[in-house]
């Protein structure tokens, strides 16, 4: 767009830009290689250049690099198992909270009466909550009915908080598919059901694969609801992961906890990497709609 | 699209909005409105060899009862609206009466809970939101002058501090800030202050929160308002550098109107968001210098003592703030509905 930047400017731009690379990029490039050392090299008191070639993880471990950490994480702390857990949540989240999402996103697009607008309206308002106000009024019945600590109760939690987001976003999607399609359709006989069957969901997936993205980082990412809505037992990653921080500032195994989250980093890092330009579209798709 | 198919789309998700949003919202405010039980006391005569004593012991068996049959507890109207960790009406009436004026009632508020978290609240609030509208927008006119091949690197490094989980992302810069850690070591070694620590004192802990809450949300600015270069009328911009526009005026008086739009998006998600600022305080380890409104509805919550009740009165007044920040956005959509559809 701009033309060709004078000299000055293109420096400082790009003196900008490396700071605000370094800003993004160091921290997790730093714990992932401190991840490897022991805690002595992690947090280096004497000398910083410890971090970087692991004296004292060459003393203790005739290395410079030791999974001692993830081994403690995974093994002896028996990380595994919140790792299921966070699988078993994330998945029944973005099944279930597409599949009525997809439904109910489709109808408000497709309504042109006044409730539709109400409705999207109100949806704005649920979204604005803090997930954790609401956590407080499950509580009690959750309690009363012994649905409290488990993981289903969870899942449909993380799926309702899910929806007014879910809805706006596959609302703006749905608008961009032409109705004259689904119109047509209904024309040559079919139900709005079979409309929707037959000629919609072959050309929604873009728009829902984008969603089902921001749905799994939703649950993969939640803390307040699962912190306080599952029991011990059955807790995902992210509370796991605060509790051992209760734990190990104590006994002095900081480093399960860094090789906790380096190991909870890896799959986003992954999703960032293969659907870059779906979060960015998505990102933007609700923007553009306004 | 008929009412009728209108409805069993919608019935789905509207029936777990319902029963998982709007039903809780509900069932907050009435558990705002009960106070435990009371722990049932009996009075036991003992009768001894030297006289009769009285003694009051706590009834388990009859307060877990009482527990049983009534678990929202006892009525108490809006006593716990008014009680020392809300709003706190007796304390602030005596700071006030105290006769030290405006000073006493600043000094009490710094001591209620309730004062002390909604101040951090709107503090972090209404710092972190502009900063990062400004720091997206640098970034996003900086990376649009790049090449090509580098606008990708650039926008997958970015998107990192955004995706990745609050908690942990806290806990990353966190380890890093500790005075042991590297920057807390730099730090150290720039300001020649071997004791400097930033979890010390509240005022660098807020900064610390705030340079997170920035960190954290800067990169959604960024691509929102980097979409929206891309569709940049370029005969305006054209127009404007014939007529002799600086680079300055171009970005000032073609670029920012053409993204005010996006502007007000990010800031209503960001302001709804940055509001629940929770996860980082965890993360930091903050909770001493600074606490937020979602934070002391967690502490309730977590705690060994259930406190439903005071938890459910935070959340009714967090909601109520919610509502306040978001009056102007939705009066403003609903003018706009009433005038699109006259």
């Amino acid at each position: 767009m701009i033309r060709k930047m004078p000299l000055g400017l293109r420096l400082i731009s790009s003196a900008f830009l490396i700071f605000w690379l370094i800003m993004a990029a160091f921290p997790f490039l730093w714990t992932f290689w401190g991840s490897f050392k022991v805690e002595l090299d992690f947090f280096s008191l004497a000398d910083w250049t410890n971090a970087l070639f692991g004296r004292n993880t060459v003393e203790t471990h005739g290395r410079p690099f030791t999974g001692a950490g993830y081994h403690g994480a995974w093994i002896a702390e028996g990380f595994w198992r919140p790792a299921i857990n966070t699988a078993i949540v994330c998945f029944f989240v973005v099944c279930i909270s597409l599949t009525i999402g997809t439904l109910g996103g489709y109808a408000l697009s497709r309504a042109k009466a006044r409730y539709s607008f109400l409705l999207l309206i109100l949806a704005l308002i649920f979204r604005a909550m803090p997930p954790i106000t609401l956590v407080s009024g499950y509580m009690l019945p959750f309690f009363e009915w012994n649905l409290w600590g488990i993981l289903p109760t969870t899942i449909v939690v993380l799926v309702a908080i899910n929806q007014p987001f879910t809805l706006w976003m596959l609302h703006s999607f749905f608008q961009n598919i032409p109705q004259e399609l689904d119109e047509s359709a209904k024309v040559d006989g079919c139900t709005q059901f079979q409309a929707f069957r037959h000629v919609i969901i072959p050309v929604m997936w873009p728009g829902v694969i984008t969603t089902a993205l921001f749905s799994f980082l939703l649950a993969y990412n939640d803390f307040a609801v699962t912190s306080v809505l599952l029991s011990e037992t059955n807790r995902t990653m992210v509370p796991e992961i605060a509790a051992f921080l209760g734990t190990t500032y104590t006994e002095g195994n900081i480093m399960f906890a860094v090789a906790a989250v380096v190991s909870a980093t890896v799959p986003l890092f992954i999703l960032v990497m293969l659907f870059q330009n779906r979060i960015v579209s998505g990102l933007t798709a609700g923007a553009v709609k306004g | 699209m008929k009412h009728r198919s209108f409805f069993w789309f919608f019935l789905p998700t509207g029936l777990a909005m319902l029963l998982f949003i709007a039903m809780p919202i509900v069932s907050v405010i009435i558990q705002s409105l009960y106070a435990p039980h009371e722990s049932v006391l009996i009075t036991v005569e003992n009768c001894g060899p030297f006289g009769c004593t009285e003694e009051t012991t706590i009834d388990q068996e009859a307060t877990r009862a009482l527990e049983e049959a009534k678990p929202l507890g006892r009525f108490v109207g809006l006593d716990i609206y008014r009680d020392r960790g809300h709003l706190a009406f007796a304390e602030l009436r005596e700071a006030w009466q105290s006769g030290q004026g405006i000073r006493g009632v600043i000094d009490t508020l710094g001591n209620l809970p309730f004062y002390r978290a909604i101040t951090f609240t709107l503090v972090f609030t209404f710092t972190v939101t502009p900063s990062l509208i400004v720091l997206g927008l640098l970034i996003a006119l900086a990376v649009n002058s790049l090449h090509r091949h580098l606008k990708g690197l650039m926008i997958f490094f970015s998107l990192l501090p955004m995706i990745v989980t609050p908690l942990i992302g806290s806990l990353i810069l966190f380890w890093m800030i500790d005075s042991r850690g590297i920057l807390g070591t730099a730090l150290q070694s720039i300001f020649e202050n071997p004791d400097l620590s930033l979890k010390a004192s509240s005022e660098l802990t807020w900064l610390v929160l705030i340079i997170y809450g920035i960190w954290h949300s800067a990169p959604f600015a960024f691509v929102v308002f980097y979409a929206g270069l891309q569709t940049l009328p370029s005969d305006q911009l054209e127009a404007a550098r014939i007529d002799g526009a600086t680079r300055w005026q171009q970005v000032r008086y073609v670029v920012i109107p053409h993204l005010m739009p996006l502007v007000t998006f990010v800031a209503l998600i960001q302001l709804m968001d940055n509001f629940r600022i929770f996860e980082p305080i965890v993360g930091f380890n903050a909770s001493a210098h600074a606490t937020s409104l979602s934070w002391i509805i967690f502490n309730d919550l977590a705690g060994e003592t259930r406190q439903l009740s005071a938890a459910a009165t935070t959340s009714v007044l967090t909601i109520i703030g919610v509502a306040i920040l978001l009056s102007p956005v939705l009066v403003r959509t609903w003018r706009e509905y009433r005038g699109s559809y006259r």
